[in-house]
């Protein structure tokens, strides 16, 4: 439902690193931010701490040590439903995957973190939004099933406005598709990290999202079920200071951690040698 | 309230009456004057009952007089039991739940419960759930497991609840696990969608090892309102979202997104409420029996397998 978020934003800012100029305006506090830094910095405005949205592959970067992931993702997307809004899905398919160089909104590979095995999936909200229809809610499966067999960890990045539309009811299916694949892990005691990113709202919380050993959500991110404005048009009224942002989560028991991004892979690390029943004690890096 | 498409057929319904009432206190024959009409009236519901489209299915979906589901739970069962509360925060009154016999088989149900007048729906929140809600269907859950008995759930929701308590009380975490709660589940479980099956709030109580859906509901990832105010800025397009989402029953047993389609009386199930319930009440004992004999551990696999299967896409 918070699908609306894409239909008026312009892409995220972390996507325009290929225009030339050097530098860059944080979306926040406006500050100027000379491009090279920003990125080293991970997206963070150095001045005001503001969580900008990172593309997939960077995401990879940050979290995967270096040198070990393997791509596992690429099925492409159908339009089962002939599905024809003010253009057709099949069209929006193209274009996004002109955009992203990617068949569909999610990128996933084998990999180690911290030198844990793992299955880390990081979803793309530069197509369609993140939304989950057919092809990322199989990659989900799969990569839970994958893990599952393979002894590793699954860690996802969620970003996502929530089920796409286009593929109505079956997007609705992966949610339960994606929820039932997490007992493969339950049953090898394999450990599932998700890390709620900038935005991660409707089907996509609302299933294996929500559903992890351990939840992670970034500073700032708008995290909940309805969208914002769905709910400001229900209830007719003002929504209270930073409602759904990952700090109002954390408040209400939602989430595990509210972590910088800057300190997000270390805490990752740990959380998931803590959990790994395959790696011996080990304390620091 | 007459539903707009309905009008031509109330139209000529009431003129057959007025002759009718003409012919017994003038004592003219007009026999044949009416039989004619009759004639009229039995194309013209062939005609547009025969052909409904998905925007006039989602309307009889809503019609005031549908059967809810306490009205199935009183009529089609035996000595429903209602139980309350979440043992939580609170009891929900857009979900209720409880014990009963199904002919005499022990049975927990679940469903949506929509208000049958404007004061209740008010009370039952137009069927739009809380996290406690969901909290109660999984306490539900777990008795249905403890004791052996089936599962039975009934949908009919808008969805659910998009407001600040439900929010503050995690109803995104809850509905998932609802979906887990109950695909896990060590018994039968059957889901009949009653009427609107909108999007998480309804699948939270849809996993089961067959969904059935009555032939004029509705299921989908959104509301064809709220899809139009999306994908056509504008909620007046809903008729447009409505076919464009392929949301009724024939097409969701295409897309296998359910098993069975429930037949309705002519004109939708609030025009016979009892026959529908008559219907819907053969159709969970049938899929009950087929679900007889499979193990706890044959029941969870069979209901992984069959939403596992379910999508479209291509290989790379």
């Amino acid at each position: 439902m918070a699908l609306e978020r894409l239909f008026r934003r312009k892409r995220p800012s972390g996507e325009n690193r290929d225009v030339p100029e050097l530098w860059t305006k944080c979306e926040a506090c406006g500050a100027q931010l000379y491009k090279k830094e920003f990125r080293e910095n991970l997206y963070v405005c150095p001045k005001c701490g503001h969580h900008h949205r990172v593309p997939a592959s960077e995401r990879v970067e940050m979290l995967a040590d270096a040198g070990t992931f393997q791509e596992i993702t690429g099925l492409r997307p159908l339009d089962p439903l002939g599905f024809v809004d003010t253009k057709p899905y099949a069209e929006r398919l193209r274009a996004y995957q002109e955009e992203t160089g990617r068949k569909d909104a999610i990128l996933g590979g084998t990999c180690t973190i911290g030198g844990v095995p793992a299955v880390l999936l990081v979803m793309d909200y530069a197509f369609a939004g993140g939304s989950m229809g057919s092809v990322v809610g199989e990659e989900i499966a799969r990569g839970a099933e994958r893990a599952a067999a393979e002894g590793r960890a699954l860690v996802i990045v969620a970003a996502s406005g929530g089920a796409r539309m286009q593929e109505a009811a079956l997007s609705l299916m992966q949610m339960a598709k994606t929820v039932m694949s997490l007992d493969r892990l339950w049953e090898k005691r394999l450990p599932y990290v998700s890390i709620l990113t900038d935005p991660t709202t409707g089907g996509v919380t609302a299933s294996f999202a929500a559903l992890a050993d351990v939840i992670f959500a970034e500073p700032g991110a708008l995290i909940g079920f309805a969208g914002p404005r769905v709910i400001r048009q229900t209830i007719r009224q003002e929504l209270p200071e930073g409602f759904q942002r990952s700090e109002f989560l954390l408040k209400h028991g939602m989430v595990d951690r509210v972590t910088d991004r800057r300190k997000l892979k270390g805490e990752l690390v740990r959380a998931l040698r803590h959990l790994h029943p395959g790696v011996p004690y080990a304390v620091g890096v | 309230m007459p539903l707009e498409f309905e009008k031509p057929i109330l139209e000529l319904e009431k003129r057959i009456a007025e002759l009718r009432e003409t012919a017994r206190t003038t004592g003219v024959d007009l026999e044949a004057e009416i039989r004619l009409l009759e004639d009229r009236l039995a194309r013209l519901k062939e005609e547009v009952y025969g052909s409904l489209n998905a925007w006039q299915r989602v309307q009889l979906a809503r019609a005031p007089g549908r059967p809810t589901t306490l009205d199935v739970l009183e009529k089609a069962f035996q000595d429903f039991l209602e139980l309350h509360g979440d043992r939580a925060f609170a009891d929900d009154p857009a979900i209720v739940g409880g014990l009963a016999y199904l002919e005499g088989q022990k049975v927990v149900v679940v469903g949506h419960q929509k208000g049958r007048d404007t004061k209740e729906n008010l009370h039952r929140n137009f069927g739009m759930p809380h996290p406690e809600g969901y909290r109660k269907a999984m306490r539900l859950m777990d008795l249905a497991d403890r004791f052996g008995y089936p599962f039975l759930s009934f949908i009919d929701t808008p969805g659910a609840y998009p407001g600040v308590s439900a929010e503050e009380r995690g109803q995104a975490w809850v509905i998932a696990q609802s979906i887990q709660r109950m695909s896990r589940l060590k018994v039968p479980a059957i889901a009949l969608i009653l009427g609107e099956g909108g999007s998480g709030g309804a699948l939270a109580i849809g996993v089961a090892n067959r969904v059935l859906i009555m032939e004029n509901a509705w299921y989908s990832v959104i509301s064809p309102e709220s899809c139009a105010a999306i994908l056509w800025r504008d909620a007046k397009e809903a008729p447009k979202a409505a076919e464009a989402l392929k949301l009724t029953a024939r097409d969701l047993l295409a897309q296998k997104v359910v098993d069975a389609i429930v037949p309705e009386p002519e004109g939708g199930a609030h025009k016979d409420p009892d026959q529908a319930i008559r219907n819907i009440k053969e159709a969970l004992l049938k899929t009950l029996e087929e679900l007889k004999g499979l193990s706890p551990e044959e029941l969870y696999r069979d209901r992984y397998r069959r939403f596992r299967t379910l999508g479209a896409y291509a290989e790379s």
